[in-house]
């Protein structure tokens, strides 16, 4: 098993047609993901990649059975985007979109609210599950099937703590990138109690960094919902206070942002901490080795 | 984006919100007029982006406009070195002439995004004047909070709980309310990501009168506000990072070590810099490079650590996701073929395409140092820092 997808994921990209979209959309249908149909308004009825595009969110469930969405609108646009993906009811919104303003988001967590779709992102890599489904950007082959759970704030850092894990023969249920921005879809907490609840997830590898308090929320979570081992490591202990580190949400404000208290806090609910980024995929050996 | 004191009340005034009467001036000969059209007591203001203004001798309160013309040729083409600026400071190049307001008491006012709630949440305190960091430490209790819910707007019985709160009575309450409602149509009208009134006094006369403010805005958000975007101050900006940026280089934030860092995705670049210090050294800098089609931006990379005098030693460290590593390779080699590179660079490549990226590094002929993985590249660039690597 796995959590998010899977080889029932039957998959419409909302702005198919775009560059990234195009690129990325290719990428997920040579790793094998059931990409059945495309979302660009002003393009239906064409094809795109071999897959039928359709103009709205709707028409495209409809026709196809698309039950996930993955997303490269522009970030002008992309709010409106996710909320025709929730209108229309579909289970999974996974949103690539970086930029997108946070009035805007918090329409849509508003709209969300009641409702059966799932978000991820905006701004992440992506959720993949090797050797089933990549439903995302990020790089498929590093990836290799097994039964360690990943959830991380950032993109490139967790392909690094991924190909540790997969060099030392560790392989992953689901990969979950939920987005560096500071009013993601969903928190760490939300996917915790996911692979809490997937048989095929043994052990968590949890990748934090700097800002708000997502990460005080994980540990709450980890110390009295959670019996499985969790790996965590939170990135920008060396950020200055008040300064945007390149994500939305990764900039420090008042001391429960800093990467030293999340870490503390983490500890203290009973994760182990890698000493280092480059430490992760040794870390988790060893915790796999004495549970 | 942040904008100055005289810009955030000019729009706080837009919204009906009371700000002091006063203008701002360039010349100490502008702020002698504007003193004398005040008359009686004014003060005058260093306009900077950083906080801690009084303590650092940035608030001067005079007796007139001589006074006032005074202060001004003191303050206008100083630099301002606060608890938040670092010793080298900021650039002071206008303040704000205001009326001397008698406060009879100060309260603390704001709107931000709570990020656990995914709301607009208005905070308001008795205790202002002080930072709400602090008082958030020392007395909680005295912090109310209210949270908005956009489809419905700032309520008023959310302006009254908060009034009381603010322990306001009689007609201050719907005052208050009014001005609250006001400041939540300023902040969703112009994306803010804070909108902060400290203090927000009581006069003598049992006026509400917004004294400081400030306002920040949501840097994605921007493209749809054109005149709020002209209202930035670059000169108050780090010159590396207004440089960077003008480079189309966006994700770049100055540090204060010796190692420049070159890396795509803004956790792992984080994650690089974290693992210098481990390894002893100190980064010069955070770069994300991002997602790029072309090698302008990596060639802008090296521009920077050049033209940074501190840099002794440089890594680039890319895992290929969006970016792609025969790219970044390209970029490499344009860059040492336009300049002199005078410092030790390392670099470790990963992901999406990285054996074009090892050809074309290869078929370059430059001298760079290979590190195997994420821990090899700080290990050897903190070495080539300190000049045990060539």
């Amino acid at each position: 098993m796995s959590i998010l997808v899977d080889e029932s994921t039957r998959l419409l990209v909302q702005g198919i047609t775009g560059s990234e979209g195009s690129f990325h959309t290719q990428r997920c249908i040579q790793y094998g993901t059931k990409v059945v149909a495309g979302v660009t308004p002003g393009k239906g009825d064409t094809k795109h990649l071999g897959v039928p595009v359709f103009n709205t969110v709707e028409s495209a469930m409809t026709e196809t059975g698309a039950n996930a969405s993955l997303m490269f609108v522009p970030p002008a646009f992309a709010a409106d985007g996710i909320l025709e993906a929730i209108d229309a009811g579909i289970l999974l919104v996974v949103c690539i979109t970086e930029g997108i303003p946070v009035l805007d988001m918090v329409k849509v967590h508003l709209y969300l609210k009641g409702k059966p779709t799932r978000l991820i992102g905006p701004n992440s890599p992506g959720v993949m599950s090797p050797g089933k489904c990549k439903v995302g950007i990020m790089v498929g082959e590093i990836h290799l099937p097994g039964n360690v759970g990943v959830i991380s704030r950032s993109g490139t850092l967790t392909y690094d703590v991924v190909s540790q894990l997969t060099s030392l023969g560790i392989g992953q249920s689901t990969c979950v990138g939920i987005g560096g921005d500071a009013l993601p879809g969903s928190t760490f907490v939300d996917i915790l109690k996911l692979f809490q609840a997937d048989q095929n997830t043994a052990a968590v590898v949890l990748i934090g960094e700097i800002g708000g308090t997502m990460e005080q929320e994980a540990a709450e979570f980890i110390s009295h919902g959670m019996t499985k081992p969790v790996v965590a490591f939170v990135a920008g202990s060396t950020a200055p206070p008040g300064k945007r580190m390149g994500h939305a949400g990764a900039i420090i404000i008042g001391s429960a942002g800093k990467a030293s208290e999340k870490m503390k806090t983490l500890s203290q609910a009973g994760a182990t901490i890698a000493p280092t980024p480059a430490q992760v995929g040794l870390t988790t050996k060893k915790v796999l080795e004495s549970s | 984006m942040k904008i100055h004191e005289y810009q955030a009340k000019a729009l706080l005034a837009q919204y009906a919100i009371p700000v002091p009467r006063g203008k701002v001036a360039s010349t100490p000969a502008e702020a002698r007029t504007i003193a004398a059209g005040i008359g009686g007591r004014v003060v005058v203001k260093a306009q900077v982006y950083a906080g801690g203004r009084g303590k650092a001798g940035g608030i001067k309160i005079v007796d007139g406009p001589a006074e006032a013309e005074k202060a001004t040729s003191q303050l206008v083409g100083s630099k301002l070195v606060t608890h938040q600026t670092g010793p080298e400071g900021v650039p002071v190049s206008k303040v704000l002439v205001e009326e001397a307001s008698d406060a009879a008491r100060e309260l603390y006012l704001s709107i931000l995004i709570d990020g656990s709630g995914r709301l607009p949440v208005m905070m308001a305190s008795e205790a202002g004047g002080m930072e709400i960091e602090e008082v958030a430490q020392s007395v909680p209790e005295k912090i109310f909070r209210s949270y908005i819910d956009p489809a419905i707007g700032f309520q008023p019985f959310q302006g009254r709980k908060l009034a009381y709160g603010m322990d306001l009575d009689g007609g201050q309450i719907a005052e208050a309310t009014r001005l609250m409602t006001n400041l939540y149509r300023l902040f969703t009208d112009n994306d803010c990501s804070l909108a902060e009134i400290n203090p927000l006094v009581v006069t003598a006369g049992g006026k509400l009168l917004a004294l400081d403010a400030k306002l920040n805005f949501d840097d994605n958000a921007l493209y749809r506000h054109k005149d709020i975007q002209e209202l930035q101050d670059k000169e108050q900006e780090e010159p590396l990072e207004v440089q960077a940026h003008d480079w189309g280089i966006n994700n770049y934030v100055k540090m204060d070590g010796d190692i420049g860092c070159m890396v795509n995705g803004a956790g792992l670049a984080m994650a690089v810099n974290d693992l210098i210090q481990y390894c002893g050294g100190k980064a010069a800098n955070f770069l994300d490079i991002g997602t790029l089609n072309n090698t302008e931006r990596v060639v802008n990379s090296f521009k920077m650590f050049i033209g940074d005098s501190r840099i002794r030693a440089v890594l680039v460290n890319i895992f290929g996701g969006m970016a792609r590593v025969d790219v970044i390779a390209k970029g490499i080699a344009e860059a040492y073929q336009q300049m002199n590179i005078p410092f030790p660079v390392v670099i470790r490549l990963a992901g999406t395409n990285l054996e074009e990226g090892q050809r074309i590094l290869a078929e370059s002929g430059i001298s760079f140092i290979q590190a195997e993985d994420f821990y090899d590249g700080a290990r050897k660039v903190v070495e080539a820092a300190k000049g045990g690597m060539k």
